[in-house]
């Protein structure tokens, strides 16, 4: 397996006794950490999954690389997203996980919080800026792909989307090839108005989260 | 602010209040570059603190969403569902009350407020004896069942931000219902579902205890169609099969607040598969197969 280079600020690193990936900033969720290094746990992340099966996400790092995030829950990954990019805006609507994520927010001055529902772009367009560099989609909701292509709006005509599709989430009854398929095939029909995506690599995660298949893809 | 405006363009940079109520009140057709854009209109010197007041704003905007949609939960969903079923209640009653009443003048009078809204709106007893008392008291039925259907329609919008999974399973009114039943939402989620199963069964329960009657298999759930809508021999697993996954409900919606859509599939599921036994015995299904009715 190669492995494309990680974004600038994620490094594999030795952490109690093992090699793990990880980024600078406030710990989160207990993981372990070794002076301002902290472990990124796959298990617990869907696109920290991506990054250890070595997914060509084309994720930059720097303060430049803007990001919007959907479904940032309490922060377990937007927090390590926000360590090693620049401005992060961070789409959530369910207001328990939100709680945390503000503290989470706390040590983080380039990760905006916004309870919002990631099916409305429109409430949150007037604050999130347009031509972001990657979205990262981990909304685990029915109508994942509608929810990818309604926020194709903000993303640059050269950026990435990194999507975490979850089998259930669609159809809990159907075989998950199936359900991916049929995600793919929405995500690259999209509508007239607003396009469709581009897949350029998909990715089971089950060695991390069954059921899931990690994409990346851009706008087409 | 309009639909091509960014969350900063009615609001000076010290406005807090205002800033944060853009972010959650605002919106755009379109995005646009918006630290940009802000900083050409001076309202910003620069990206940096563009981000900075973009950072406070967000924050606090975020922080009085989620405290106000908290606070809109479960305590306010207890009183406003048995505020409703008490209007509810009270408006049948003098319902009643007024069919016996405007019976005497009225050959056509009839109980429910069907009646009590036909006869405050028509004014038709005018010249009858107590047409008057009569009339008024048919308002004021109307206007209860309307109290009742506003109390409905808030606690319909309120319980999915309070319990989402559990209002995606029972449907906002019975979860409420539950919850209030239950004394809020974080008693519900610590109770086994054995109680759960025969929450609102209480008056049932006692008299089984004294001995009057047969267990009860099911409190107010019995109301869900999962269990309605099963044959009466298989309404005892149904009816502990939807209370297993409603205490699952309830705990993720006290513990973490996620919404998680597979578990309303997977109660779809496993009532499909009791309901099959009707048909063919269920002899396929492994499943269910070695579980115990009562
Ligand atoms: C699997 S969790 C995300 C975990 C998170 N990405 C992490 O790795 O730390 C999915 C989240 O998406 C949220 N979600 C689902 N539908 C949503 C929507 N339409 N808008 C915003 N958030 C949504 C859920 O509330 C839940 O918190």
């Amino acid at each position: 397996m190669t492995d494309p280079a990680l974004p600038q600020g994620v490094e594999r690193r030795e952490i109690s006794g093992t090699r793990r990936l990880a980024t600078r900033g406030d710990p989160v969720y207990g993981e372990p950490t070794d002076g301002e290094w902290r472990a990124w746990n796959p298990q617990r992340s869907k696109l920290g999954a991506m990054l250890a099966s070595g997914m060509d996400t084309g994720l930059e790092g720097g303060e430049t690389e803007r990001v919007l995030y959907l479904g940032a829950a309490s922060g377990t990954t937007v927090s390590h997203v926000a360590d090693f990019a620049g401005p992060t805006y961070a789409v959530e609507f369910a207001p328990r996980p939100t709680r945390d994520l503000l503290s989470v927010v706390d040590s983080r001055p380039r990760l905006f919080p916004l309870l919002k529902d990631a099916r409305k772009p429109e409430t949150y367009a007037h604050v999130v800026e347009a031509d972001v560099d990657v979205i990262v989609q981990d909304v685990a909701t029915r109508g994942q792909a509608r929810v990818a292509l309604e926020n194709r709006r903000f993303l640059a005509d050269d950026g990435r989307l990194l999507l975490a599709i979850k089998a259930r989430s669609e159809d809990v009854t159907r075989d998950p090839d199936d359900v991916f398929a049929d995600v793919l095939a929405d995500l690259e029909g999209g509508d007239e108005s607003e396009g469709g995506y581009e897949v350029l690599e998909t990715q089971r995660l089950d060695e991390y989260h069954v059921d899931h298949l990690g994409v990346v893809a851009r706008p087409r | 602010m309009t639909d091509t405006d960014g969350w900063f363009a009615d609001a000076t940079r010290d406005d807090e209040e205002g800033l944060a109520a853009a972010v959650r009140e605002g919106s755009a057709t379109e995005p646009r570059d918006w630290p940009r854009e802000a900083v050409e209109a001076g309202f910003a010197a620069d990206e940096d603190e563009y981000y900075d007041t973009l950072h406070a704003a967000t924050t606090a905007a975020t922080h009085a969403a989620v405290t106000e949609l908290e606070q809109a939960d479960d305590r306010q969903l207890v009183h406003a569902v048995r505020a409703m079923d008490d209007c509810r209640r009270t408006a049948n009653e003098l319902a009643e009350r007024l069919a016996e009443w405007a019976g005497t003048v009225d050959s056509e009078a009839a109980s429910g407020i069907e009646y009590a809204r036909d006869l405050a709106a028509s004014g038709r007893l005018e010249g009858e004896p107590g047409a008057k008392p009569i009339t008024s008291l048919a308002a004021r039925v109307v206007d209860l069942a309307d109290e009742a259907d506003d109390l409905r329609e808030y606690v319909e919008r309120q319980t999915p931000a309070a319990a989402p999974n559990l209002a995606a399973l029972a449907g906002p009114v019975l979860a409420a219902r539950l919850i209030s039943l239950a004394g809020g939402l974080e008693s519900l989620a610590k109770k086994p579902s054995g109680t759960v199963q025969v929450l609102g069964a209480e008056d049932a329960l006692f008299a089984h205890l004294r001995g009057h009657a047969s267990s009860p298999k099911h409190g107010i759930i019995y109301t869900h169609d999962a269990v309605r809508g099963t044959r009466s021999e298989d309404r005892g697993s149904a009816s502990r099969a939807l209370a297993g996954k409603l205490s699952i409900a309830a705990r993720v919606d006290h513990y973490s607040g996620d919404y998680r859509p597979e578990l309303e599939a997977e109660l779809v599921e496993r009532i499909e598969t009791i309901q099959a036994r009707a048909e063919g015995g269920g002899g396929d299904d492994a499943e269910t197969g070695g579980e115990t009715d009562d």
